[in-house]
């Protein structure tokens, strides 16, 4: 069976900066892969590729063996990739159920002809949602501004859960919590995985990654320099390859 | 209150505990209410013909016209935009509507349909050119603000046009049941936007716009799409506003609803919208603009000076706004 998720040979240049060097990248369903590196290794500019945010100077990505162009965030989004930003996902003012449903309102018509939508089944849908990833989020909030930062995450996860994605980009998804907040994304981002979603996870705390991820992927300088299962590897073994000392 | 029963030490700790408690639970709309509540219980005690079936009508009647003026703003402020050249085009519409009448000798019909098209490709190119061009909307409706009040001025040489067929005016002074057939006509405008708001995709998209641009993009509203009908509708419900001042005058005038565009704004952002977008409702504009004409018709009963009037209306939008923010700071500190 084919990887979920292939990149093969991506290459990047932004004017005379070159950027990604051709990356080669797999995931499979139901895994968590960590993306680790330096600051301007290139994670960003990786996962802005798979989100339809950039386009690649060469290279490919595969969805389930097909080769797609992913040319816009709304495309990706159809193809079933979605990614958690840390805070700019989310539509302050709306409620979380508008939010969950945002885009892709279920629709039912007044007096069989006027499109409403339907608020009810809105309300039932994300209360069946939220309390299936046992959030603590009071699902009948009128805006999302007066979430906290974790609950804001999990609205955006409960989103991605919600419409079936095939592949969730968690972008430092934890950066700003509280270390209880954090534990219920990590539990959320496991929780993706275990319903057979392929999970990218950026992150910058090791102990956190290692306690998330299946495998984990080093970025340097605009390639991936080493791949490794979470439980065959540790911090020390990742912040050589993210420093470059890796005596070769 | 039940305060009855508290030594006075106790009592006013829990009076502001009880204030506080409230402040957090109801929207801005419902203070507003009650404070016009308020003041039509004021004039009611200090004015004795301010509770007169002639006076209420009238009330009604003028409330009526600046109302609709309101719901069209805030169409555009819901997008964290703004439109500052509805009251010129409420001017304008009304000088294209009765010179087409009046000069033009075309019926009533021919007038309202061309009037109505003329308002909707002014408010498409507001939404058009602050999306597309990247124009800020402040600036692009500040353009026409002054273009299209010029316009109004060209168009009529400066003069006020008569003419007007007299069951105009007769269907603007009429009422249905004792209520004047303008409030109706204001109530089924407002219905059309409150449900076109809080039931539909386009209204829901308005919001999401509002609150954060980048993820309605990212989900794949069609922004630019919203923002016209956005600005179209601001333009439209000014159109219809003018249209009914020269119902009720029986004449076209080109400066007609001067200034009228910061009062439909001050209603929207007393009842409640927020000009940083996201936050408003039609309900909302209603309260505020019947507190501001409530205020401008008991300052007249009561013999106010008339600029008095305007620096309570300005108090007033300050201290609104200051209690709103103050609100949500408390809040955020509560998050």
């Amino acid at each position: 069976m084919a990887p979920l998720l292939e990149v093969e040979g991506l290459v990047k240049s932004f004017g005379p900066v070159d950027v990604l060097h051709g990356v080669d990248l797999s995931l499979a369903a139901g895994e968590v892969l960590a993306l680790v590196g330096d600051n301007g290794a290139g994670k960003s500019t990786l996962i802005k590729h798979v989100a339809g945010v950039y386009r690649p100077d060469a290279g490919e990505i595969r969805l389930e063996g097909q080769p797609v162009r992913v040319e816009s965030p709304g495309q990706a989004r159809a193809l079933g990739i979605e990614t958690v930003y840390q805070d700019l996902a989310l539509a302050d003012e709306l409620s979380v159920g508008a939010n969950i449903f945002l885009g892709r309102e279920p629709v039912k018509h007044l007096f069989g002809f006027l499109p409403i939508i339907d608020n009810r089944r809105i309300r039932t849908e994300t209360d069946a949602l939220l309390a299936r990833i046992e959030s603590q989020i009071p699902p009948r909030a009128r805006s999302v501004s007066r979430l906290s930062g974790g609950q804001r995450q999990a609205v955006s996860i409960a989103r991605a859960l919600y419409w079936r994605a095939k592949v969730v980009i968690m972008d430092e998804p934890t950066a700003a919590l509280a270390v209880m907040e954090r534990e219920h994304v990590i539990g959320l981002a496991r929780r993706l995985a275990s319903e057979g979603v392929g999970v990218i996870y950026i992150g910058h705390n090791l102990i956190e990654i290692l306690e998330v991820a299946d495998r984990v992927s080093v970025m340097y300088r605009g390639r991936i320099v080493h791949i490794a299962k979470a439980e065959e590897t540790n911090q020390q073994e990742l912040i050589k390859y993210m420093t470059g000392f890796t005596g070769k | 209150m039940g305060e009855g029963t508290l030594s006075k030490a106790q009592e006013p700790a829990v009076r502001v505990s009880m204030f506080e408690g409230l402040r957090h639970r109801l929207p801005l709309e419902t203070y507003v209410l009650a404070l016009t509540v308020l003041v039509w219980i004021l004039l009611a005690v200090f004015s004795q013909y301010f509770w007169t079936t002639g006076n209420i009508t009238d009330i009604l009647r003028q409330v009526s016209i600046d109302a609709i003026l309101a719901f069209g703003s805030l169409f555009p402020i819901v997008l964290a935009g703004i439109d500052l050249s509805v009251g010129s085009v409420a001017g304008l519409a009304g000088v294209i509507f009765s010179m087409l009448i009046a000069d033009a000798g075309q019926g009533i019909l021919v007038a309202l349909v061309v009037t109505v098209v003329a308002g909707l490709i002014i408010g498409m190119v507001n939404g058009w050119a602050s999306e597309r061009l990247g124009i800020p909307p402040f600036i692009v409706t500040l353009a026409g603000l002054q273009g299209y009040r010029g316009l109004a001025l060209l168009l009529s040489g400066g003069l006020t046009i008569a003419g007007m067929p007299p069951g105009l005016q007769k269907f603007a002074l009429s009422s249905v049941l004792h209520v004047p057939s303008l409030f109706l006509l204001m109530l089924a405008f407002g219905l059309a936007a409150h449900f076109l708001l809080a039931y539909t995709r386009t209204g829901r998209y308005m919001y999401a716009i509002g609150s954060n641009i980048e993820s309605a993009r990212r989900v794949g509203i069609r922004v630019t799409l919203v923002v016209i009908i956005s600005y179209a509708l601001a333009s439209l419900y000014a159109t219809i506003s003018g249209l009914l001042l020269v119902a009720r005058l029986s004449m076209g005038a080109p400066t007609a609803a001067t200034g009228s565009e910061l009062a439909a704004i001050a209603a929207a952002v007393v009842g409640g919208a927020s000009l940083f977008g996201g936050r408003g409702t039609i309900l909302g504009c209603f309260i505020g603009a019947l507190l501001f004409t409530t205020i401008g018709n008991g300052a007249n009963l009561l013999g106010v000076n008339s600029f008095w009037q305007m620096v309570i209306e300005g108090l007033l939008i300050a201290f609104v706004v200051y209690f709103d923010n103050l609100q949500k700071r408390r809040q955020a500190g509560l998050g």
